[in-house]
Parts: C-alpha cells; sequence; structure tokens
C-alpha cells in the first residue's frame, strides 16, 4: 500500500495524496461499485414482500447494497479531494450506463433504441451539470 | 415487463426528499470541525444523513416492481431539485449551461418512457 499511497511532503501527520491518473481509476473504479451497489438493492427490493422497514434492516442483499454505497462515497470523497472536479465529476455518471449494462445481463431487462437514447441523453446531461457547476 | 408509474413516482419521491439531504450536508459542512465528536454534534450533517435514509426508503419501495434500466435513471431527477434549493438556500447563480443540464435530464426521462414497453 505504501507504494500506491504517495506521502504528502507538506504535512507531518499521516496522510496520504492520489496523483491524477489515480483519482481518476478511482472514480472509474468507484462507478463500477456503485452500479454493484444498485444491483445488490434491487435485487433485495425484490425480494420485499411489503413496505416493512423492519423487513428492509435485515434483508442481507439491501444491506449488503448500501453498505457497499457507504464505502464507494467514502473512497469518492478521497478521489475527489486530491483530482480536478471538472473531469471527475462527469465521470461519476458513466454509473448509468454501467446500472443499465448490469440490469440487462443480470436481471434480463430489455434494451431498445429509445432506452439507450434515454440513458446517454442523461449521461450528458449530468455530466453537463456537474461540469458548469464547478466552474 | 412494464415498469408501473407507481414505482416511478415513489422513486422520484425518494429523489425529492434526498435532495434535501444534500441541502442539509452541506449546511453541515459549512461548519465541520475536524473531530469525531463534531461530526455527530452537527445537527445539520445528522439531519442531512437521515433524510438520505428516509429517501432511500422510498427509493427502494419503487424498486419492488418495474425494472433498474427505467427506474435507476430517474433518481438523477434529484439534482434538479438540488439545482434550485442551491440558489434558494445557498444563493448559488443559476448560469445557463445549467439550464442545458437539466434539459438534458428530462429530455432523457421522456426518451425512457416511450422506452417502457
Amino acid at each position: 500500500m505504501s507504494t500506491f499511497f504517495s506521502p504528502s511532503p507538506a504535512s507531518g501527520q499521516k496522510s496520504f495524496h492520489f496523483s491524477k491518473a489515480q483519482s481518476f481509476c478511482l472514480v472509474l473504479v468507484c462507478t463500477l461499485f456503485a452500479a454493484a451497489a444498485q444491483v445488490l438493492i434491487k435485487l433485495g427490493a425484490n425480494a420485499l414482500q411489503s413496505a416493512n422497514p423492519l423487513a428492509m434492516l435485515t434483508n442481507v442483499p439491501l444491506v449488503a447494497g448500501y453498505s457497499l454505497y457507504g464505502i464507494v462515497t467514502l473512497l469518492l470523497v478521497l478521489a475527489l479531494r486530491d483530482g480536478e472536479l471538472s473531469i471527475l465529476f462527469p465521470v461519476i455518471s458513466l454509473t448509468y450506463v454501467w446500472v443499465a449494462i448490469l440490469s440487462v445481463t443480470y436481471f434480463k431487462e430489455t434494451l431498445n433504441v429509445y432506452r439507450v437514447l434515454g440513458v446517454l441523453i442523461i449521461v450528458a446531461g449530468v455530466a453537463v451539470l456537474s461540469k458548469d457547476g464547478k466552474q | 415487463m412494464k415498469t408501473p408509474v407507481s414505482s416511478m413516482l415513489l422513486v422520484l419521491l425518494g429523489s425529492f426528499i434526498g435532495s434535501f439531504g444534500a441541502v442539509f450536508l452541506k449546511r453541515g459542512a459549512g461548519k465541520l470541525h475536524f473531530a469525531w465528536k463534531s461530526l455527530f454534534l452537527n445537527w445539520s450533517l445528522v439531519a442531512g444523513v437521515a433524510m438520505y435514509l428516509f429517501s432511500s426508503f422510498f427509493f427502494v419501495l419503487g424498486l419492488r416492481k418495474g425494472e433498474l434500466t427505467i427506474l435507476y435513471p430517474l433518481v438523477s431527477v434529484g439534482y434538479i431539485w438540488t439545482l434550485f434549493w442551491s440558489r434558494l438556500f445557498f444563493g448559488e447563480p443559476l448560469r445557463r449551461g445549467k439550464f442545458v443540464g437539466i434539459g438534458l435530464i428530462l429530455l432523457g426521462i421522456v426518451c425512457l418512457n416511450l422506452g417502457n414497453r
């Protein structure tokens, strides 16, 4: 791990920083894990019989999915701290693409022209929003 | 399989509630000190996380029926609410580029609904 995390020269505290490339890779990995978390959440939701919050808390895929989501969020904060936000934020919208691909492969959902177009336009919209917001 | 409108409305309700979560987190982050205790005593942060948990309740309810291909992208509507709250509560400017983003997200959702069959 010590080769991956480069120590911060400025402070004497135990803190590490990512290079731009490392930040980019980390964000990309985060989008994949976020999509996997969505699949777990959907898997858990499919098994729910009623709208009981207690049944949600004891649903293993659901809890696993949200835990994964929590970890992804923390990793994203780390990656976003060191990288260029205007590049990294739009990358996050790739999650929509991975979720669509996983939905088709894992849940046998169907894609048609409208669905593919819809996802791509939303990815573009989210990317435009996040890029504009961070200028 | 067709995704029912009720599922879509539940997911949209979730994303609406979640957008307030972002507002509280932002409020809380503004007065954050780097100590573990301040994370839990910061009621804005606690409210933000609570809002997210509350919103995920509706999200999961919505996901029970229907397809992830249609339902997951609906979460992006939350970004639109967040823009308006940022303007309203924090006075952040709404530039032209943001309206382009909003328009694209809405167009994408219309497209997804056309493909919902």
